[in-house]
């Protein structure tokens, strides 16, 4: 099937979001789409997929118009869309929910799971899903349960799947899965829209490449095209993609962390006794393969959940009993993992998501009042600093695009004089300019003298950043090593074996268990 | 004429639209009318209200018998029933100073009261209670109203402060519940409705709360010095009932505690990770609703000079739910809603006396608005409004987004 935009426009009041896009998606490609925060990937699919009406402009369907009031129409037509916040029902089986919305029935309304529960084995061996039909979607890990949206769209017939930003959630393991899966679908016949800030998954698995900036595509390129040259087209100006950063100054202990241990609500012991330090004037990069442990850690850190054992120290102070609030008042910055549930509020505006934790201080309030000419030319400077694009301060959250909602909480957490860092996959989502600068900023407050603690379960990341590296496996830490040392050697821990690394790093840190 | 939409899942926000007020999104925000659907829901029952005076009209019944000889009677007559109605309607609520003075004291009480529920609402909670709080609140403004002496103007500032202090204290029973047990507020405040009315009737019992030489379940007016005093045939406590709605207005929107209430009714996760006390903010935003209710209280029991009885708070403590929701959750929406509520009860009276239309065409337009204001899908089925992403659209954005 072939699938073309002629002219496709969208404007949001007077901003335009979309401005007269022509693409072509051709059979059996994966074209792959590229651009900064807020360029309009997102809304020029959801009006591929009748979510949004176009303002002007047509879509044909191998030549004729279409016009998808509803994503019905458009999975009527052959369009299938993963989104970023899967539409699944947790407590219903995959192949229940594969069976939503087009039961199949044996006659006098009894469901035939039987059948649906067919089709999905069927599919997952077809294209080498690795799904079992009858497993409860909220068992499932992300990486699994974003197949079971893939196969809900294959149900459909898809012959044009639309993947906006599938790995910004995912491992780098369930990415290379991902990308075997992409290529099945490919040799099926099977085209593919592939949204993406990471642009070794572009040249990994992309056909073609188009580039959006501001609304308008601004060119096309082959996968073949160097990385550095990709970033420029999508930026609109040179993007350095290593991080330039001098050696560290460190300082004393800052932040020590002594045997924490932290047990779930289902008495799962989730962090096992874990203890290290983060210095003044360092980065401590938190490496692991997600649900090692990093999001409990991390919390209790902050005194979101308490740790059921152990202690953490602020400069000598025991605050593993503070709440968050009086952690943040202690000069703890923190970057949550999932943003929309814990860094933002999504229907307050810019402005007021500006000073989320900050409206307490002196700076933004007096007594119980709310300063709010303050509040309103904080908004203003980071903003401009951050390159937040909003129409303006006022505008919802909700209204931003995905990447423009991370900065927002980033500049937040930038925006006070800090003791320690904690920052959770704090580029997820960001476009190639932004995460130059996110990395800048992250190194000038190392520079200042902070603690900053990175988690990230992406390697590159870790690694462009990170002056020491501490591995989480299975709620431990398995070893803390430099990052000049290969990244096989960081793998193998991450995987859980030890080696003689581990001893070796614990004696530069300390005596760490 | 644009978003499409989509099934929504339970936890996403709702979309954003443009020019529109941009405080809702917290999980129960998905049962706020739009601007639009209010109106409509509110021209449609007039409409059908219209209907209904039609055909309770006898001489429009009359004419019916010979319509397909003489159908110009039918009309005529039809014409003439609904504008005398709803001219009584007008006048009777906004026609006269006496009828502006009836409909300000009947919105009073309600006022407050959705203000009540709307400040619960904002801070995500669903307070069902203003009616078990005004209860408390008229316990204890009678109470200290009849049964004390104190100098005028002194009395009635300690019973106006015990009725809002009662109010607060029942609904702040539902905020603890919740916040310690985590009791789902709906429940405890429902509970709590039917506490407070077996007190009432408890303690109109007993001999404390009766008229001297009385039986009846009826309490002693209050004295003299615990009432308001009347400005023009108006009692200045309806006075109060704005001054609440702009003390409710600064709280929200100005004030450090109103945007902890916001952003814990928005999203508690991460108005916990931003260092807000979620659970205090539950306990303290259902004592404040119940303050306001108990606010409601005042006006009745101080201000209209109401004697405690079981029915002394009518159906207000309910119909501020639905003022509070006809008000989106805003501050200024249930002043409106009230003083619409207020001049429907008031000018239903008058289009008895004046045009002979049944009292209860005025509760049941009220019903009606609620039932559309309640059923969107249903009055933009009516009107043929295409959906325009009322209620739920949800677009996809990048992940989280
Ligand atoms: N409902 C809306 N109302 C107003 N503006 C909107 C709305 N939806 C999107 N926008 C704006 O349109 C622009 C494009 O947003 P879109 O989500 O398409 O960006 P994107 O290219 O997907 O970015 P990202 O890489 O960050 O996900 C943004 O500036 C955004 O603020
Ligand atoms: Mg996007």
């Amino acid at each position: 099937m072939k699938l073309e935009m002629r002219g496709l426009t969208r404007r949001f009041g007077s901003f335009t979001a979309n401005d007269h896009i022509d693409l072509t998606i051709e059979p059996g490609e994966i074209h792959c789409l590229l651009g900064e925060n807020g360029a309009g990937k997102s809304t020029l699919m959801n009006m591929l997929y009748g979510l949004l009406e176009p303002t002007e402009g047509e879509i044909l369907v191998d030549g004729e118009p279409a016009d998808f009031d509803t994503p019905g129409d458009a999975i009527a037509a052959g369009i299938g869309m993963v989104h970023q916040h899967f539409m699944l029902v947790p407590v219903f089986t995959v192949a229940e929910n594969v069976m939503l919305g087009r039961e199949q029935t044996r006659g006098l309304g009894i469901l035939d799971r039987g059948k649906a529960a067919e089709l999905v084995r069927e599919l997952s061996t077809r294209y080498k899903l690795a799904v079992d039909p009858t497993a409860l979607v909220e068992n499932l890990p992300v990486g699994v349960q974003q197949r079971v949206e893939i196969i809900k769209a294959l149900a459909n017939e898809a012959k044009v799947l639309i993947l906006d930003e599938p790995t910004a959630v995912l491992t780098p393991q369930e990415i290379d899965e991902l990308m075997d899966i992409m290529r099945a679908l490919k040799k099926q016949g099977t085209s593919i829209v592939f949204i993406t800030h990471k642009l070794r998954e572009v040249k990994a698995v992309g056909d073609k490449i188009t580039v959006i900036r501001r609304g308008k595509v601004v060119g096309t390129a082959s996968p073949d095209a160097p990385e550095a040259e990709l970033a420029e087209m999508m930026v609109g100006r040179a993007v350095n993609l290593t991080v330039g950063k001098e050696p560290p100054k460190v300082g004393k202990p800052v932040l020590e962390v002594n045997g924490v241990t932290v047990v779930d609500d289902r008495g799962t012991t989730v962090v096992r006794d874990v203890s290290f330090d983060a210095r003044g004037g360092e980065v401590l990069g938190i490496a692991g393969v997600q649900g090692n442990g990093q999001t409990e850690l991390i919390k209790s850190l902050l005194g979101i959940i308490r740790p059921d054992a152990g202690k953490v120290l602020l400069e000598g102070q025991d605050i593993s009993r503070h709440g968050p609030k009086d952690s943040l008042e202690a000069g703890i910055g923190y970057i949550p993992e999932d943003r929309a549930h814990d860094g933002y509020v999504s229907s307050f505006s810019v402005r007021e998501n500006l000073v989320l934790d900050l409206y307490r201080r002196n700076d933004f309030s007096r007594g119980a009042a709310l300063k709010l000419d303050a509040i309103e030319k904080n908004a203003k400077a980071r903003i401009e600093e951050f390159d937040i694009r909003t129409e303006n301060m006022n505008s919802s959250l909700a209204s931003l695009s995905g990447g423009n909602q991370q900065k927002v909480v980033v500049a937040r957490e930038f925006s006070r004089p800090l003791k320690v860092l904690i920052a959770s996959q704090p580029t997820r989502g960001v476009d190639v300019g932004s995460i130059e600068f996110i990395h800048k900023r992250i190194i000038e407050e190392r520079d200042r003298g902070t603690a900053v603690i990175i988690v990230s379960t992406e390697l590159d990341e870790i690694y462009a950043l990170s002056d020491r590296i501490a591995v989480m496996y299975d709620g431990r830490i398995v070893g803390t090593v430099t990052p000049d040392i290969p990244r096989e050697q960081i793998g193998l821990l991450m995987a859980g074996a030890h080696d003689g690394h581990e001893t070796q790093a614990h004696e530069t840190q300390g005596g760490a268990a | 004429m644009s978003d499409v939409s989509v099934q929504e899942p339970a936890k996403s926000p709702p979309p954003e639209r443009k020019g529109e007020a941009r405080e809702e999104g917290n999980r129960w925000a998905a049962y706020l009318p739009t601007i639009k659907t209010t109106v409509a829901a509110v021209v449609l029952a007039l409409l059908i209200g219209a209907l209904l005076i039609i055909f309770s009209t006898p001489r429009v019944i009359e004419s019916l018998k010979y319509f397909f000889s003489y159908p110009w009677d039918f009309f005529k007559f039809a014409g003439i029933a609904v504008w005398d109605g709803y001219t009584a309607l007008v006048k009777g609520s906004v026609g006269s100073w006496n009828s502006i003075e009836r409909t300000l004291e009947r919105a009073a009480p309600l006022i407050c009261a959705g203000l009540g529920v709307s400040l619960a609402f904002r801070s995500g909670l669903f307070n069902i209670g203003a009616q078990g709080q005004m209860l408390a609140g008229a316990i204890a403004a009678g109470y200290v109203g009849f049964h004390f002496d104190f100098p005028p103007g002194l009395h009635l500032l300690l019973a106006a402060v015990a009725a809002i202090a009662a109010g607060a204290v029942w609904g702040g029973i539902a905020g603890w519940l919740k916040a310690a047990t985590g009791a789902h507020e709906v429940i405890s405040t429902i509970m709590l409705n039917y506490v407070a009315r077996f007190l009432m009737i408890y303690l109109l019992g007993k001999e404390l709360f009766q008229r001297p030489n009385s039986n009846d379940r009826l309490s002693p007016p209050p004295a003299e010095s615990a009432t308001f005093p009347q400005v023009f045939g108006v009692h200045t406590g309806v006075l109060l009932a704005f001054l609440a709605a702009l003390g409710v207005w600064w709280l929200l929107e100005r004030s450090t505690t109103g945007f902890e209430m916001r952003a814990v009714g928005a999203n508690p996760s991460a108005a916990a990770t931003a260092g807000m006390h979620v659970q205090r903010t539950y306990f303290l935003a259902m004592a404040l609703a119940g303050a306001l209710a108990g606010l409601a209280a005042v006006m009745q029991i101080l201000g209209q000079q109401d004697s405690l009885t079981e029915n002394v708070a009518g159906t207000v403590g309910f119909d501020a739910i639905t003022v509070a929701l006809l008000g989106r959750a805003t501050t200024l929406g249930p002043v409106l809603g009230g003083l619409l509520f207020g001049a429907l009860s008031s000018g239903g009276l008058a289009m008895q006396a004046a045009a002979g239309v049944p009292p209860e065409l005025a509760q049941v337009l009220q019903a009606l608005i609620v039932l559309f204001v309640a059923a969107p899908a249903l009055v933009r089925g009516v009107l043929r409004v295409k959906a325009e992403g009322d209620g739920g659209t949800v677009l996809a954005k990048g992940w989280g987004g």
